[in-house]
């Protein structure tokens, strides 16, 4: 496939069934999607409708049951492709290194020469706000602040793909739409494809081009929405009528799954 | 600092009075003499330097069996993590491990190795090794699962994974282990050149004793004391920094 191609991760069929002592349960798909190059691509869905496990999937951490992802026109294998970045819901912050050397961690184990490294470190340290802890540890940031260093390692390796697994699920709802204005400033600053996972539905209004609304477990897409913001845009989008329109919208697809999540577990 | 007085206080007044006893002669010199003449024997042994090769043949053995119980613990306990059933298997024997008087095997270490430093150090590394697996494998329980997918994302292999992540992260586990460790080889290597050596600390201290050479013997017993205290003392307040950075690890 042209490495050009506007087509920057497939999946087509995908399925992902865990089978323990319980039994087996079906817990995603069949998924078929694709991400344009360059785009926010945001899904949402009730809890426990396997969206985690579908950013494992295309983040290579877990195989799929059944189908295929292709990254950048390559089928993906065992391990994690290069230039795909990923953030996580929980706190992923080394505790006995500094931000400074949190953040430039996986850079040190790359061919890259010591300016390169320093010169990345200077650039991410200043997108996340985060000049003046350099050499703070992280037991003596905030959620939010170690959040970024997270988000800093991640952008320091350059992907191309980022995925985010509710990278603000963590974090108090103020805290929420700033770092989602970051979001969007990083996403413009490095051209990458994003993928967030998220639960709330105001977040994915605001901040995605496409928003993938998914049924409860087995967790399929029941329809992508395209959202038609400008790409210059930040959480001020929240007081447009088009946005509650689509997160009134998200929300009336979402609701007959989350009540269905809800109930008692059917084995 | 009021607090640190009154820990000097709680060890100077009982001193205070353990000397008191002893002038009055209320405690013989037979049996104790005062802690002040402990002191100067120690300080007569140190000068006249009768027993610098003991000493320096305890700390090496000991330090041998402490190195090779960290290095051994350490690699064994992060074998064993990824190997489920193994674990599984092994763990009930580790913690009836304490239960076995070690010291029983003696002669059978002496005819396997010899009278050299062998057996002593054994002994130490025997007693010391398990406390190091064991506290291996709490430390790597204890990371969370995210930090083993952030080293995947980030491209690391299996050993770098437990060199840069899961080790690091278990530190103040190890550190654990790394203290009984100490402990435990200083008490398999004297406690061994008590029972049968013709080398070593613990073996002056039990000679001094067949010959009831008091002024010998007790400030031996207080080299032995302090040289642990000292030991002690600077693994916690390492142990200390290294928490204190981390927060609250």
């Amino acid at each position: 496939m042209d490495p050009q191609s506007p087509i920057h991760v497939s999946l087509r069929g995908v399925t992902k069934v865990f089978v323990s002592g319980l039994g087996r349960t079906h817990a995603l798909g069949p998924i078929d999607i694709d991400l344009r190059r360059g785009e926010f691509f945001a899904v949402v869905g009730p809890s426990g409708c396997g969206k985690s496990t579908l950013l494992d999937v295309i983040a290579a951490l877990t195989p799929p049951s059944q189908g295929a992802v292709t990254f950048e026109g390559r089928p993906i294998g065992n391990t994690v492709p290069d230039g795909v970045g990923v953030v996580f819901q929980e706190n992923a912050c080394f505790p006995w290194l500094n931000v400074a050397d949190n953040i430039t961690f996986g850079l040190r184990r790359q061919p890259v020469d010591k300016t390169e490294i320093e010169q990345r470190l200077q650039y991410a340290l200043q997108l996340m706000g985060l000049q003046d802890f350099a050499h703070a540890f992280p037991s003596q940031l905030s959620g939010g602040m170690r959040q970024r260093v997270c988000i800093a390692r991640t952008l320091v390796m350059q992907p191309r793909l980022i995925l985010l697994d509710e990278p603000f699920g963590a974090l108090d709802q103020q805290t929420r739409l700033l770092m989602g204005d970051e979001l969007l400033r990083i996403w413009r600053a490095t051209g990458a494809t994003v993928l967030l996972i998220t639960h709330a539905l105001d977040e994915a209004a605001m901040l995605a081009d496409r928003v993938a609304v998914m049924s409860a477990r087995p967790g399929r897409i029941l329809e992508v929405i395209e959202t038609g913001w400008p790409r210059e845009r930040d959480s001020q989008i929240v007081s447009v009528p088009e946005f509650g329109a689509i997160t009134a919208r998200l929300w009336t697809l979402l609701r007959a799954q989350s009540m269905q999540a809800l109930r008692p577990e059917a084995v | 600092m009021r607090i640190a007085l009154y820990r000097l206080l709680a060890v100077l007044l009982p001193l205070a009075l353990l000397e008191i006893l002893c002038r009055d002669r209320f405690i013989t010199p037979l049996t104790l003499p005062a802690p002040s003449q402990i002191l100067l024997g120690l300080w007569a042994v140190i000068e006249k330097g009768t027993f610098n090769a003991a000493i320096l043949k305890t700390l090496t053995n000991v330090g041998l069996a402490f190195v090779l119980s960290v290095v051994v613990g350490i690699t064994t306990g992060a074998a064993i993590h990824r190997a489920r059933l193994l674990r599984a298997l092994l763990e009930p024997l580790f913690s009836t491990y304490y239960a076995i008087p070690i010291y029983a095997f003696y002669p059978l270490f002496i005819v396997v190795f010899g009278l050299g430093d062998a057996p002593q150090v054994l002994i130490g590394f025997m007693l010391a090794v398990v406390s190091m697996i064991v506290s291996t494998l709490a430390g790597l329980d204890s990371v969370p699962p995210v930090l083993g997918k952030t080293a995947l994302v980030l491209q690391l292999g299996p050993v770098e994974t437990v060199r840069s992540v899961t080790l690091p992260y278990a530190a103040p586990y190890l550190f654990t282990g790394v203290k009984l460790a100490v402990a435990y080889a200083f008490i398999g290597v004297i406690g061994a050149e008590f029972i049968m050596s013709g080398t070593g600390l613990g073996y002056e201290i039990r000679f001094a004793y067949d010959n009831l050479d008091n002024n010998v013997m007790y400030p031996l017993i207080l080299l032995i004391l302090l040289i642990a205290i000292t030991v002690n003392m600077s693994l916690d307040r390492w142990e200390w920094r290294l928490r204190a950075r981390r927060g609250h690890g």
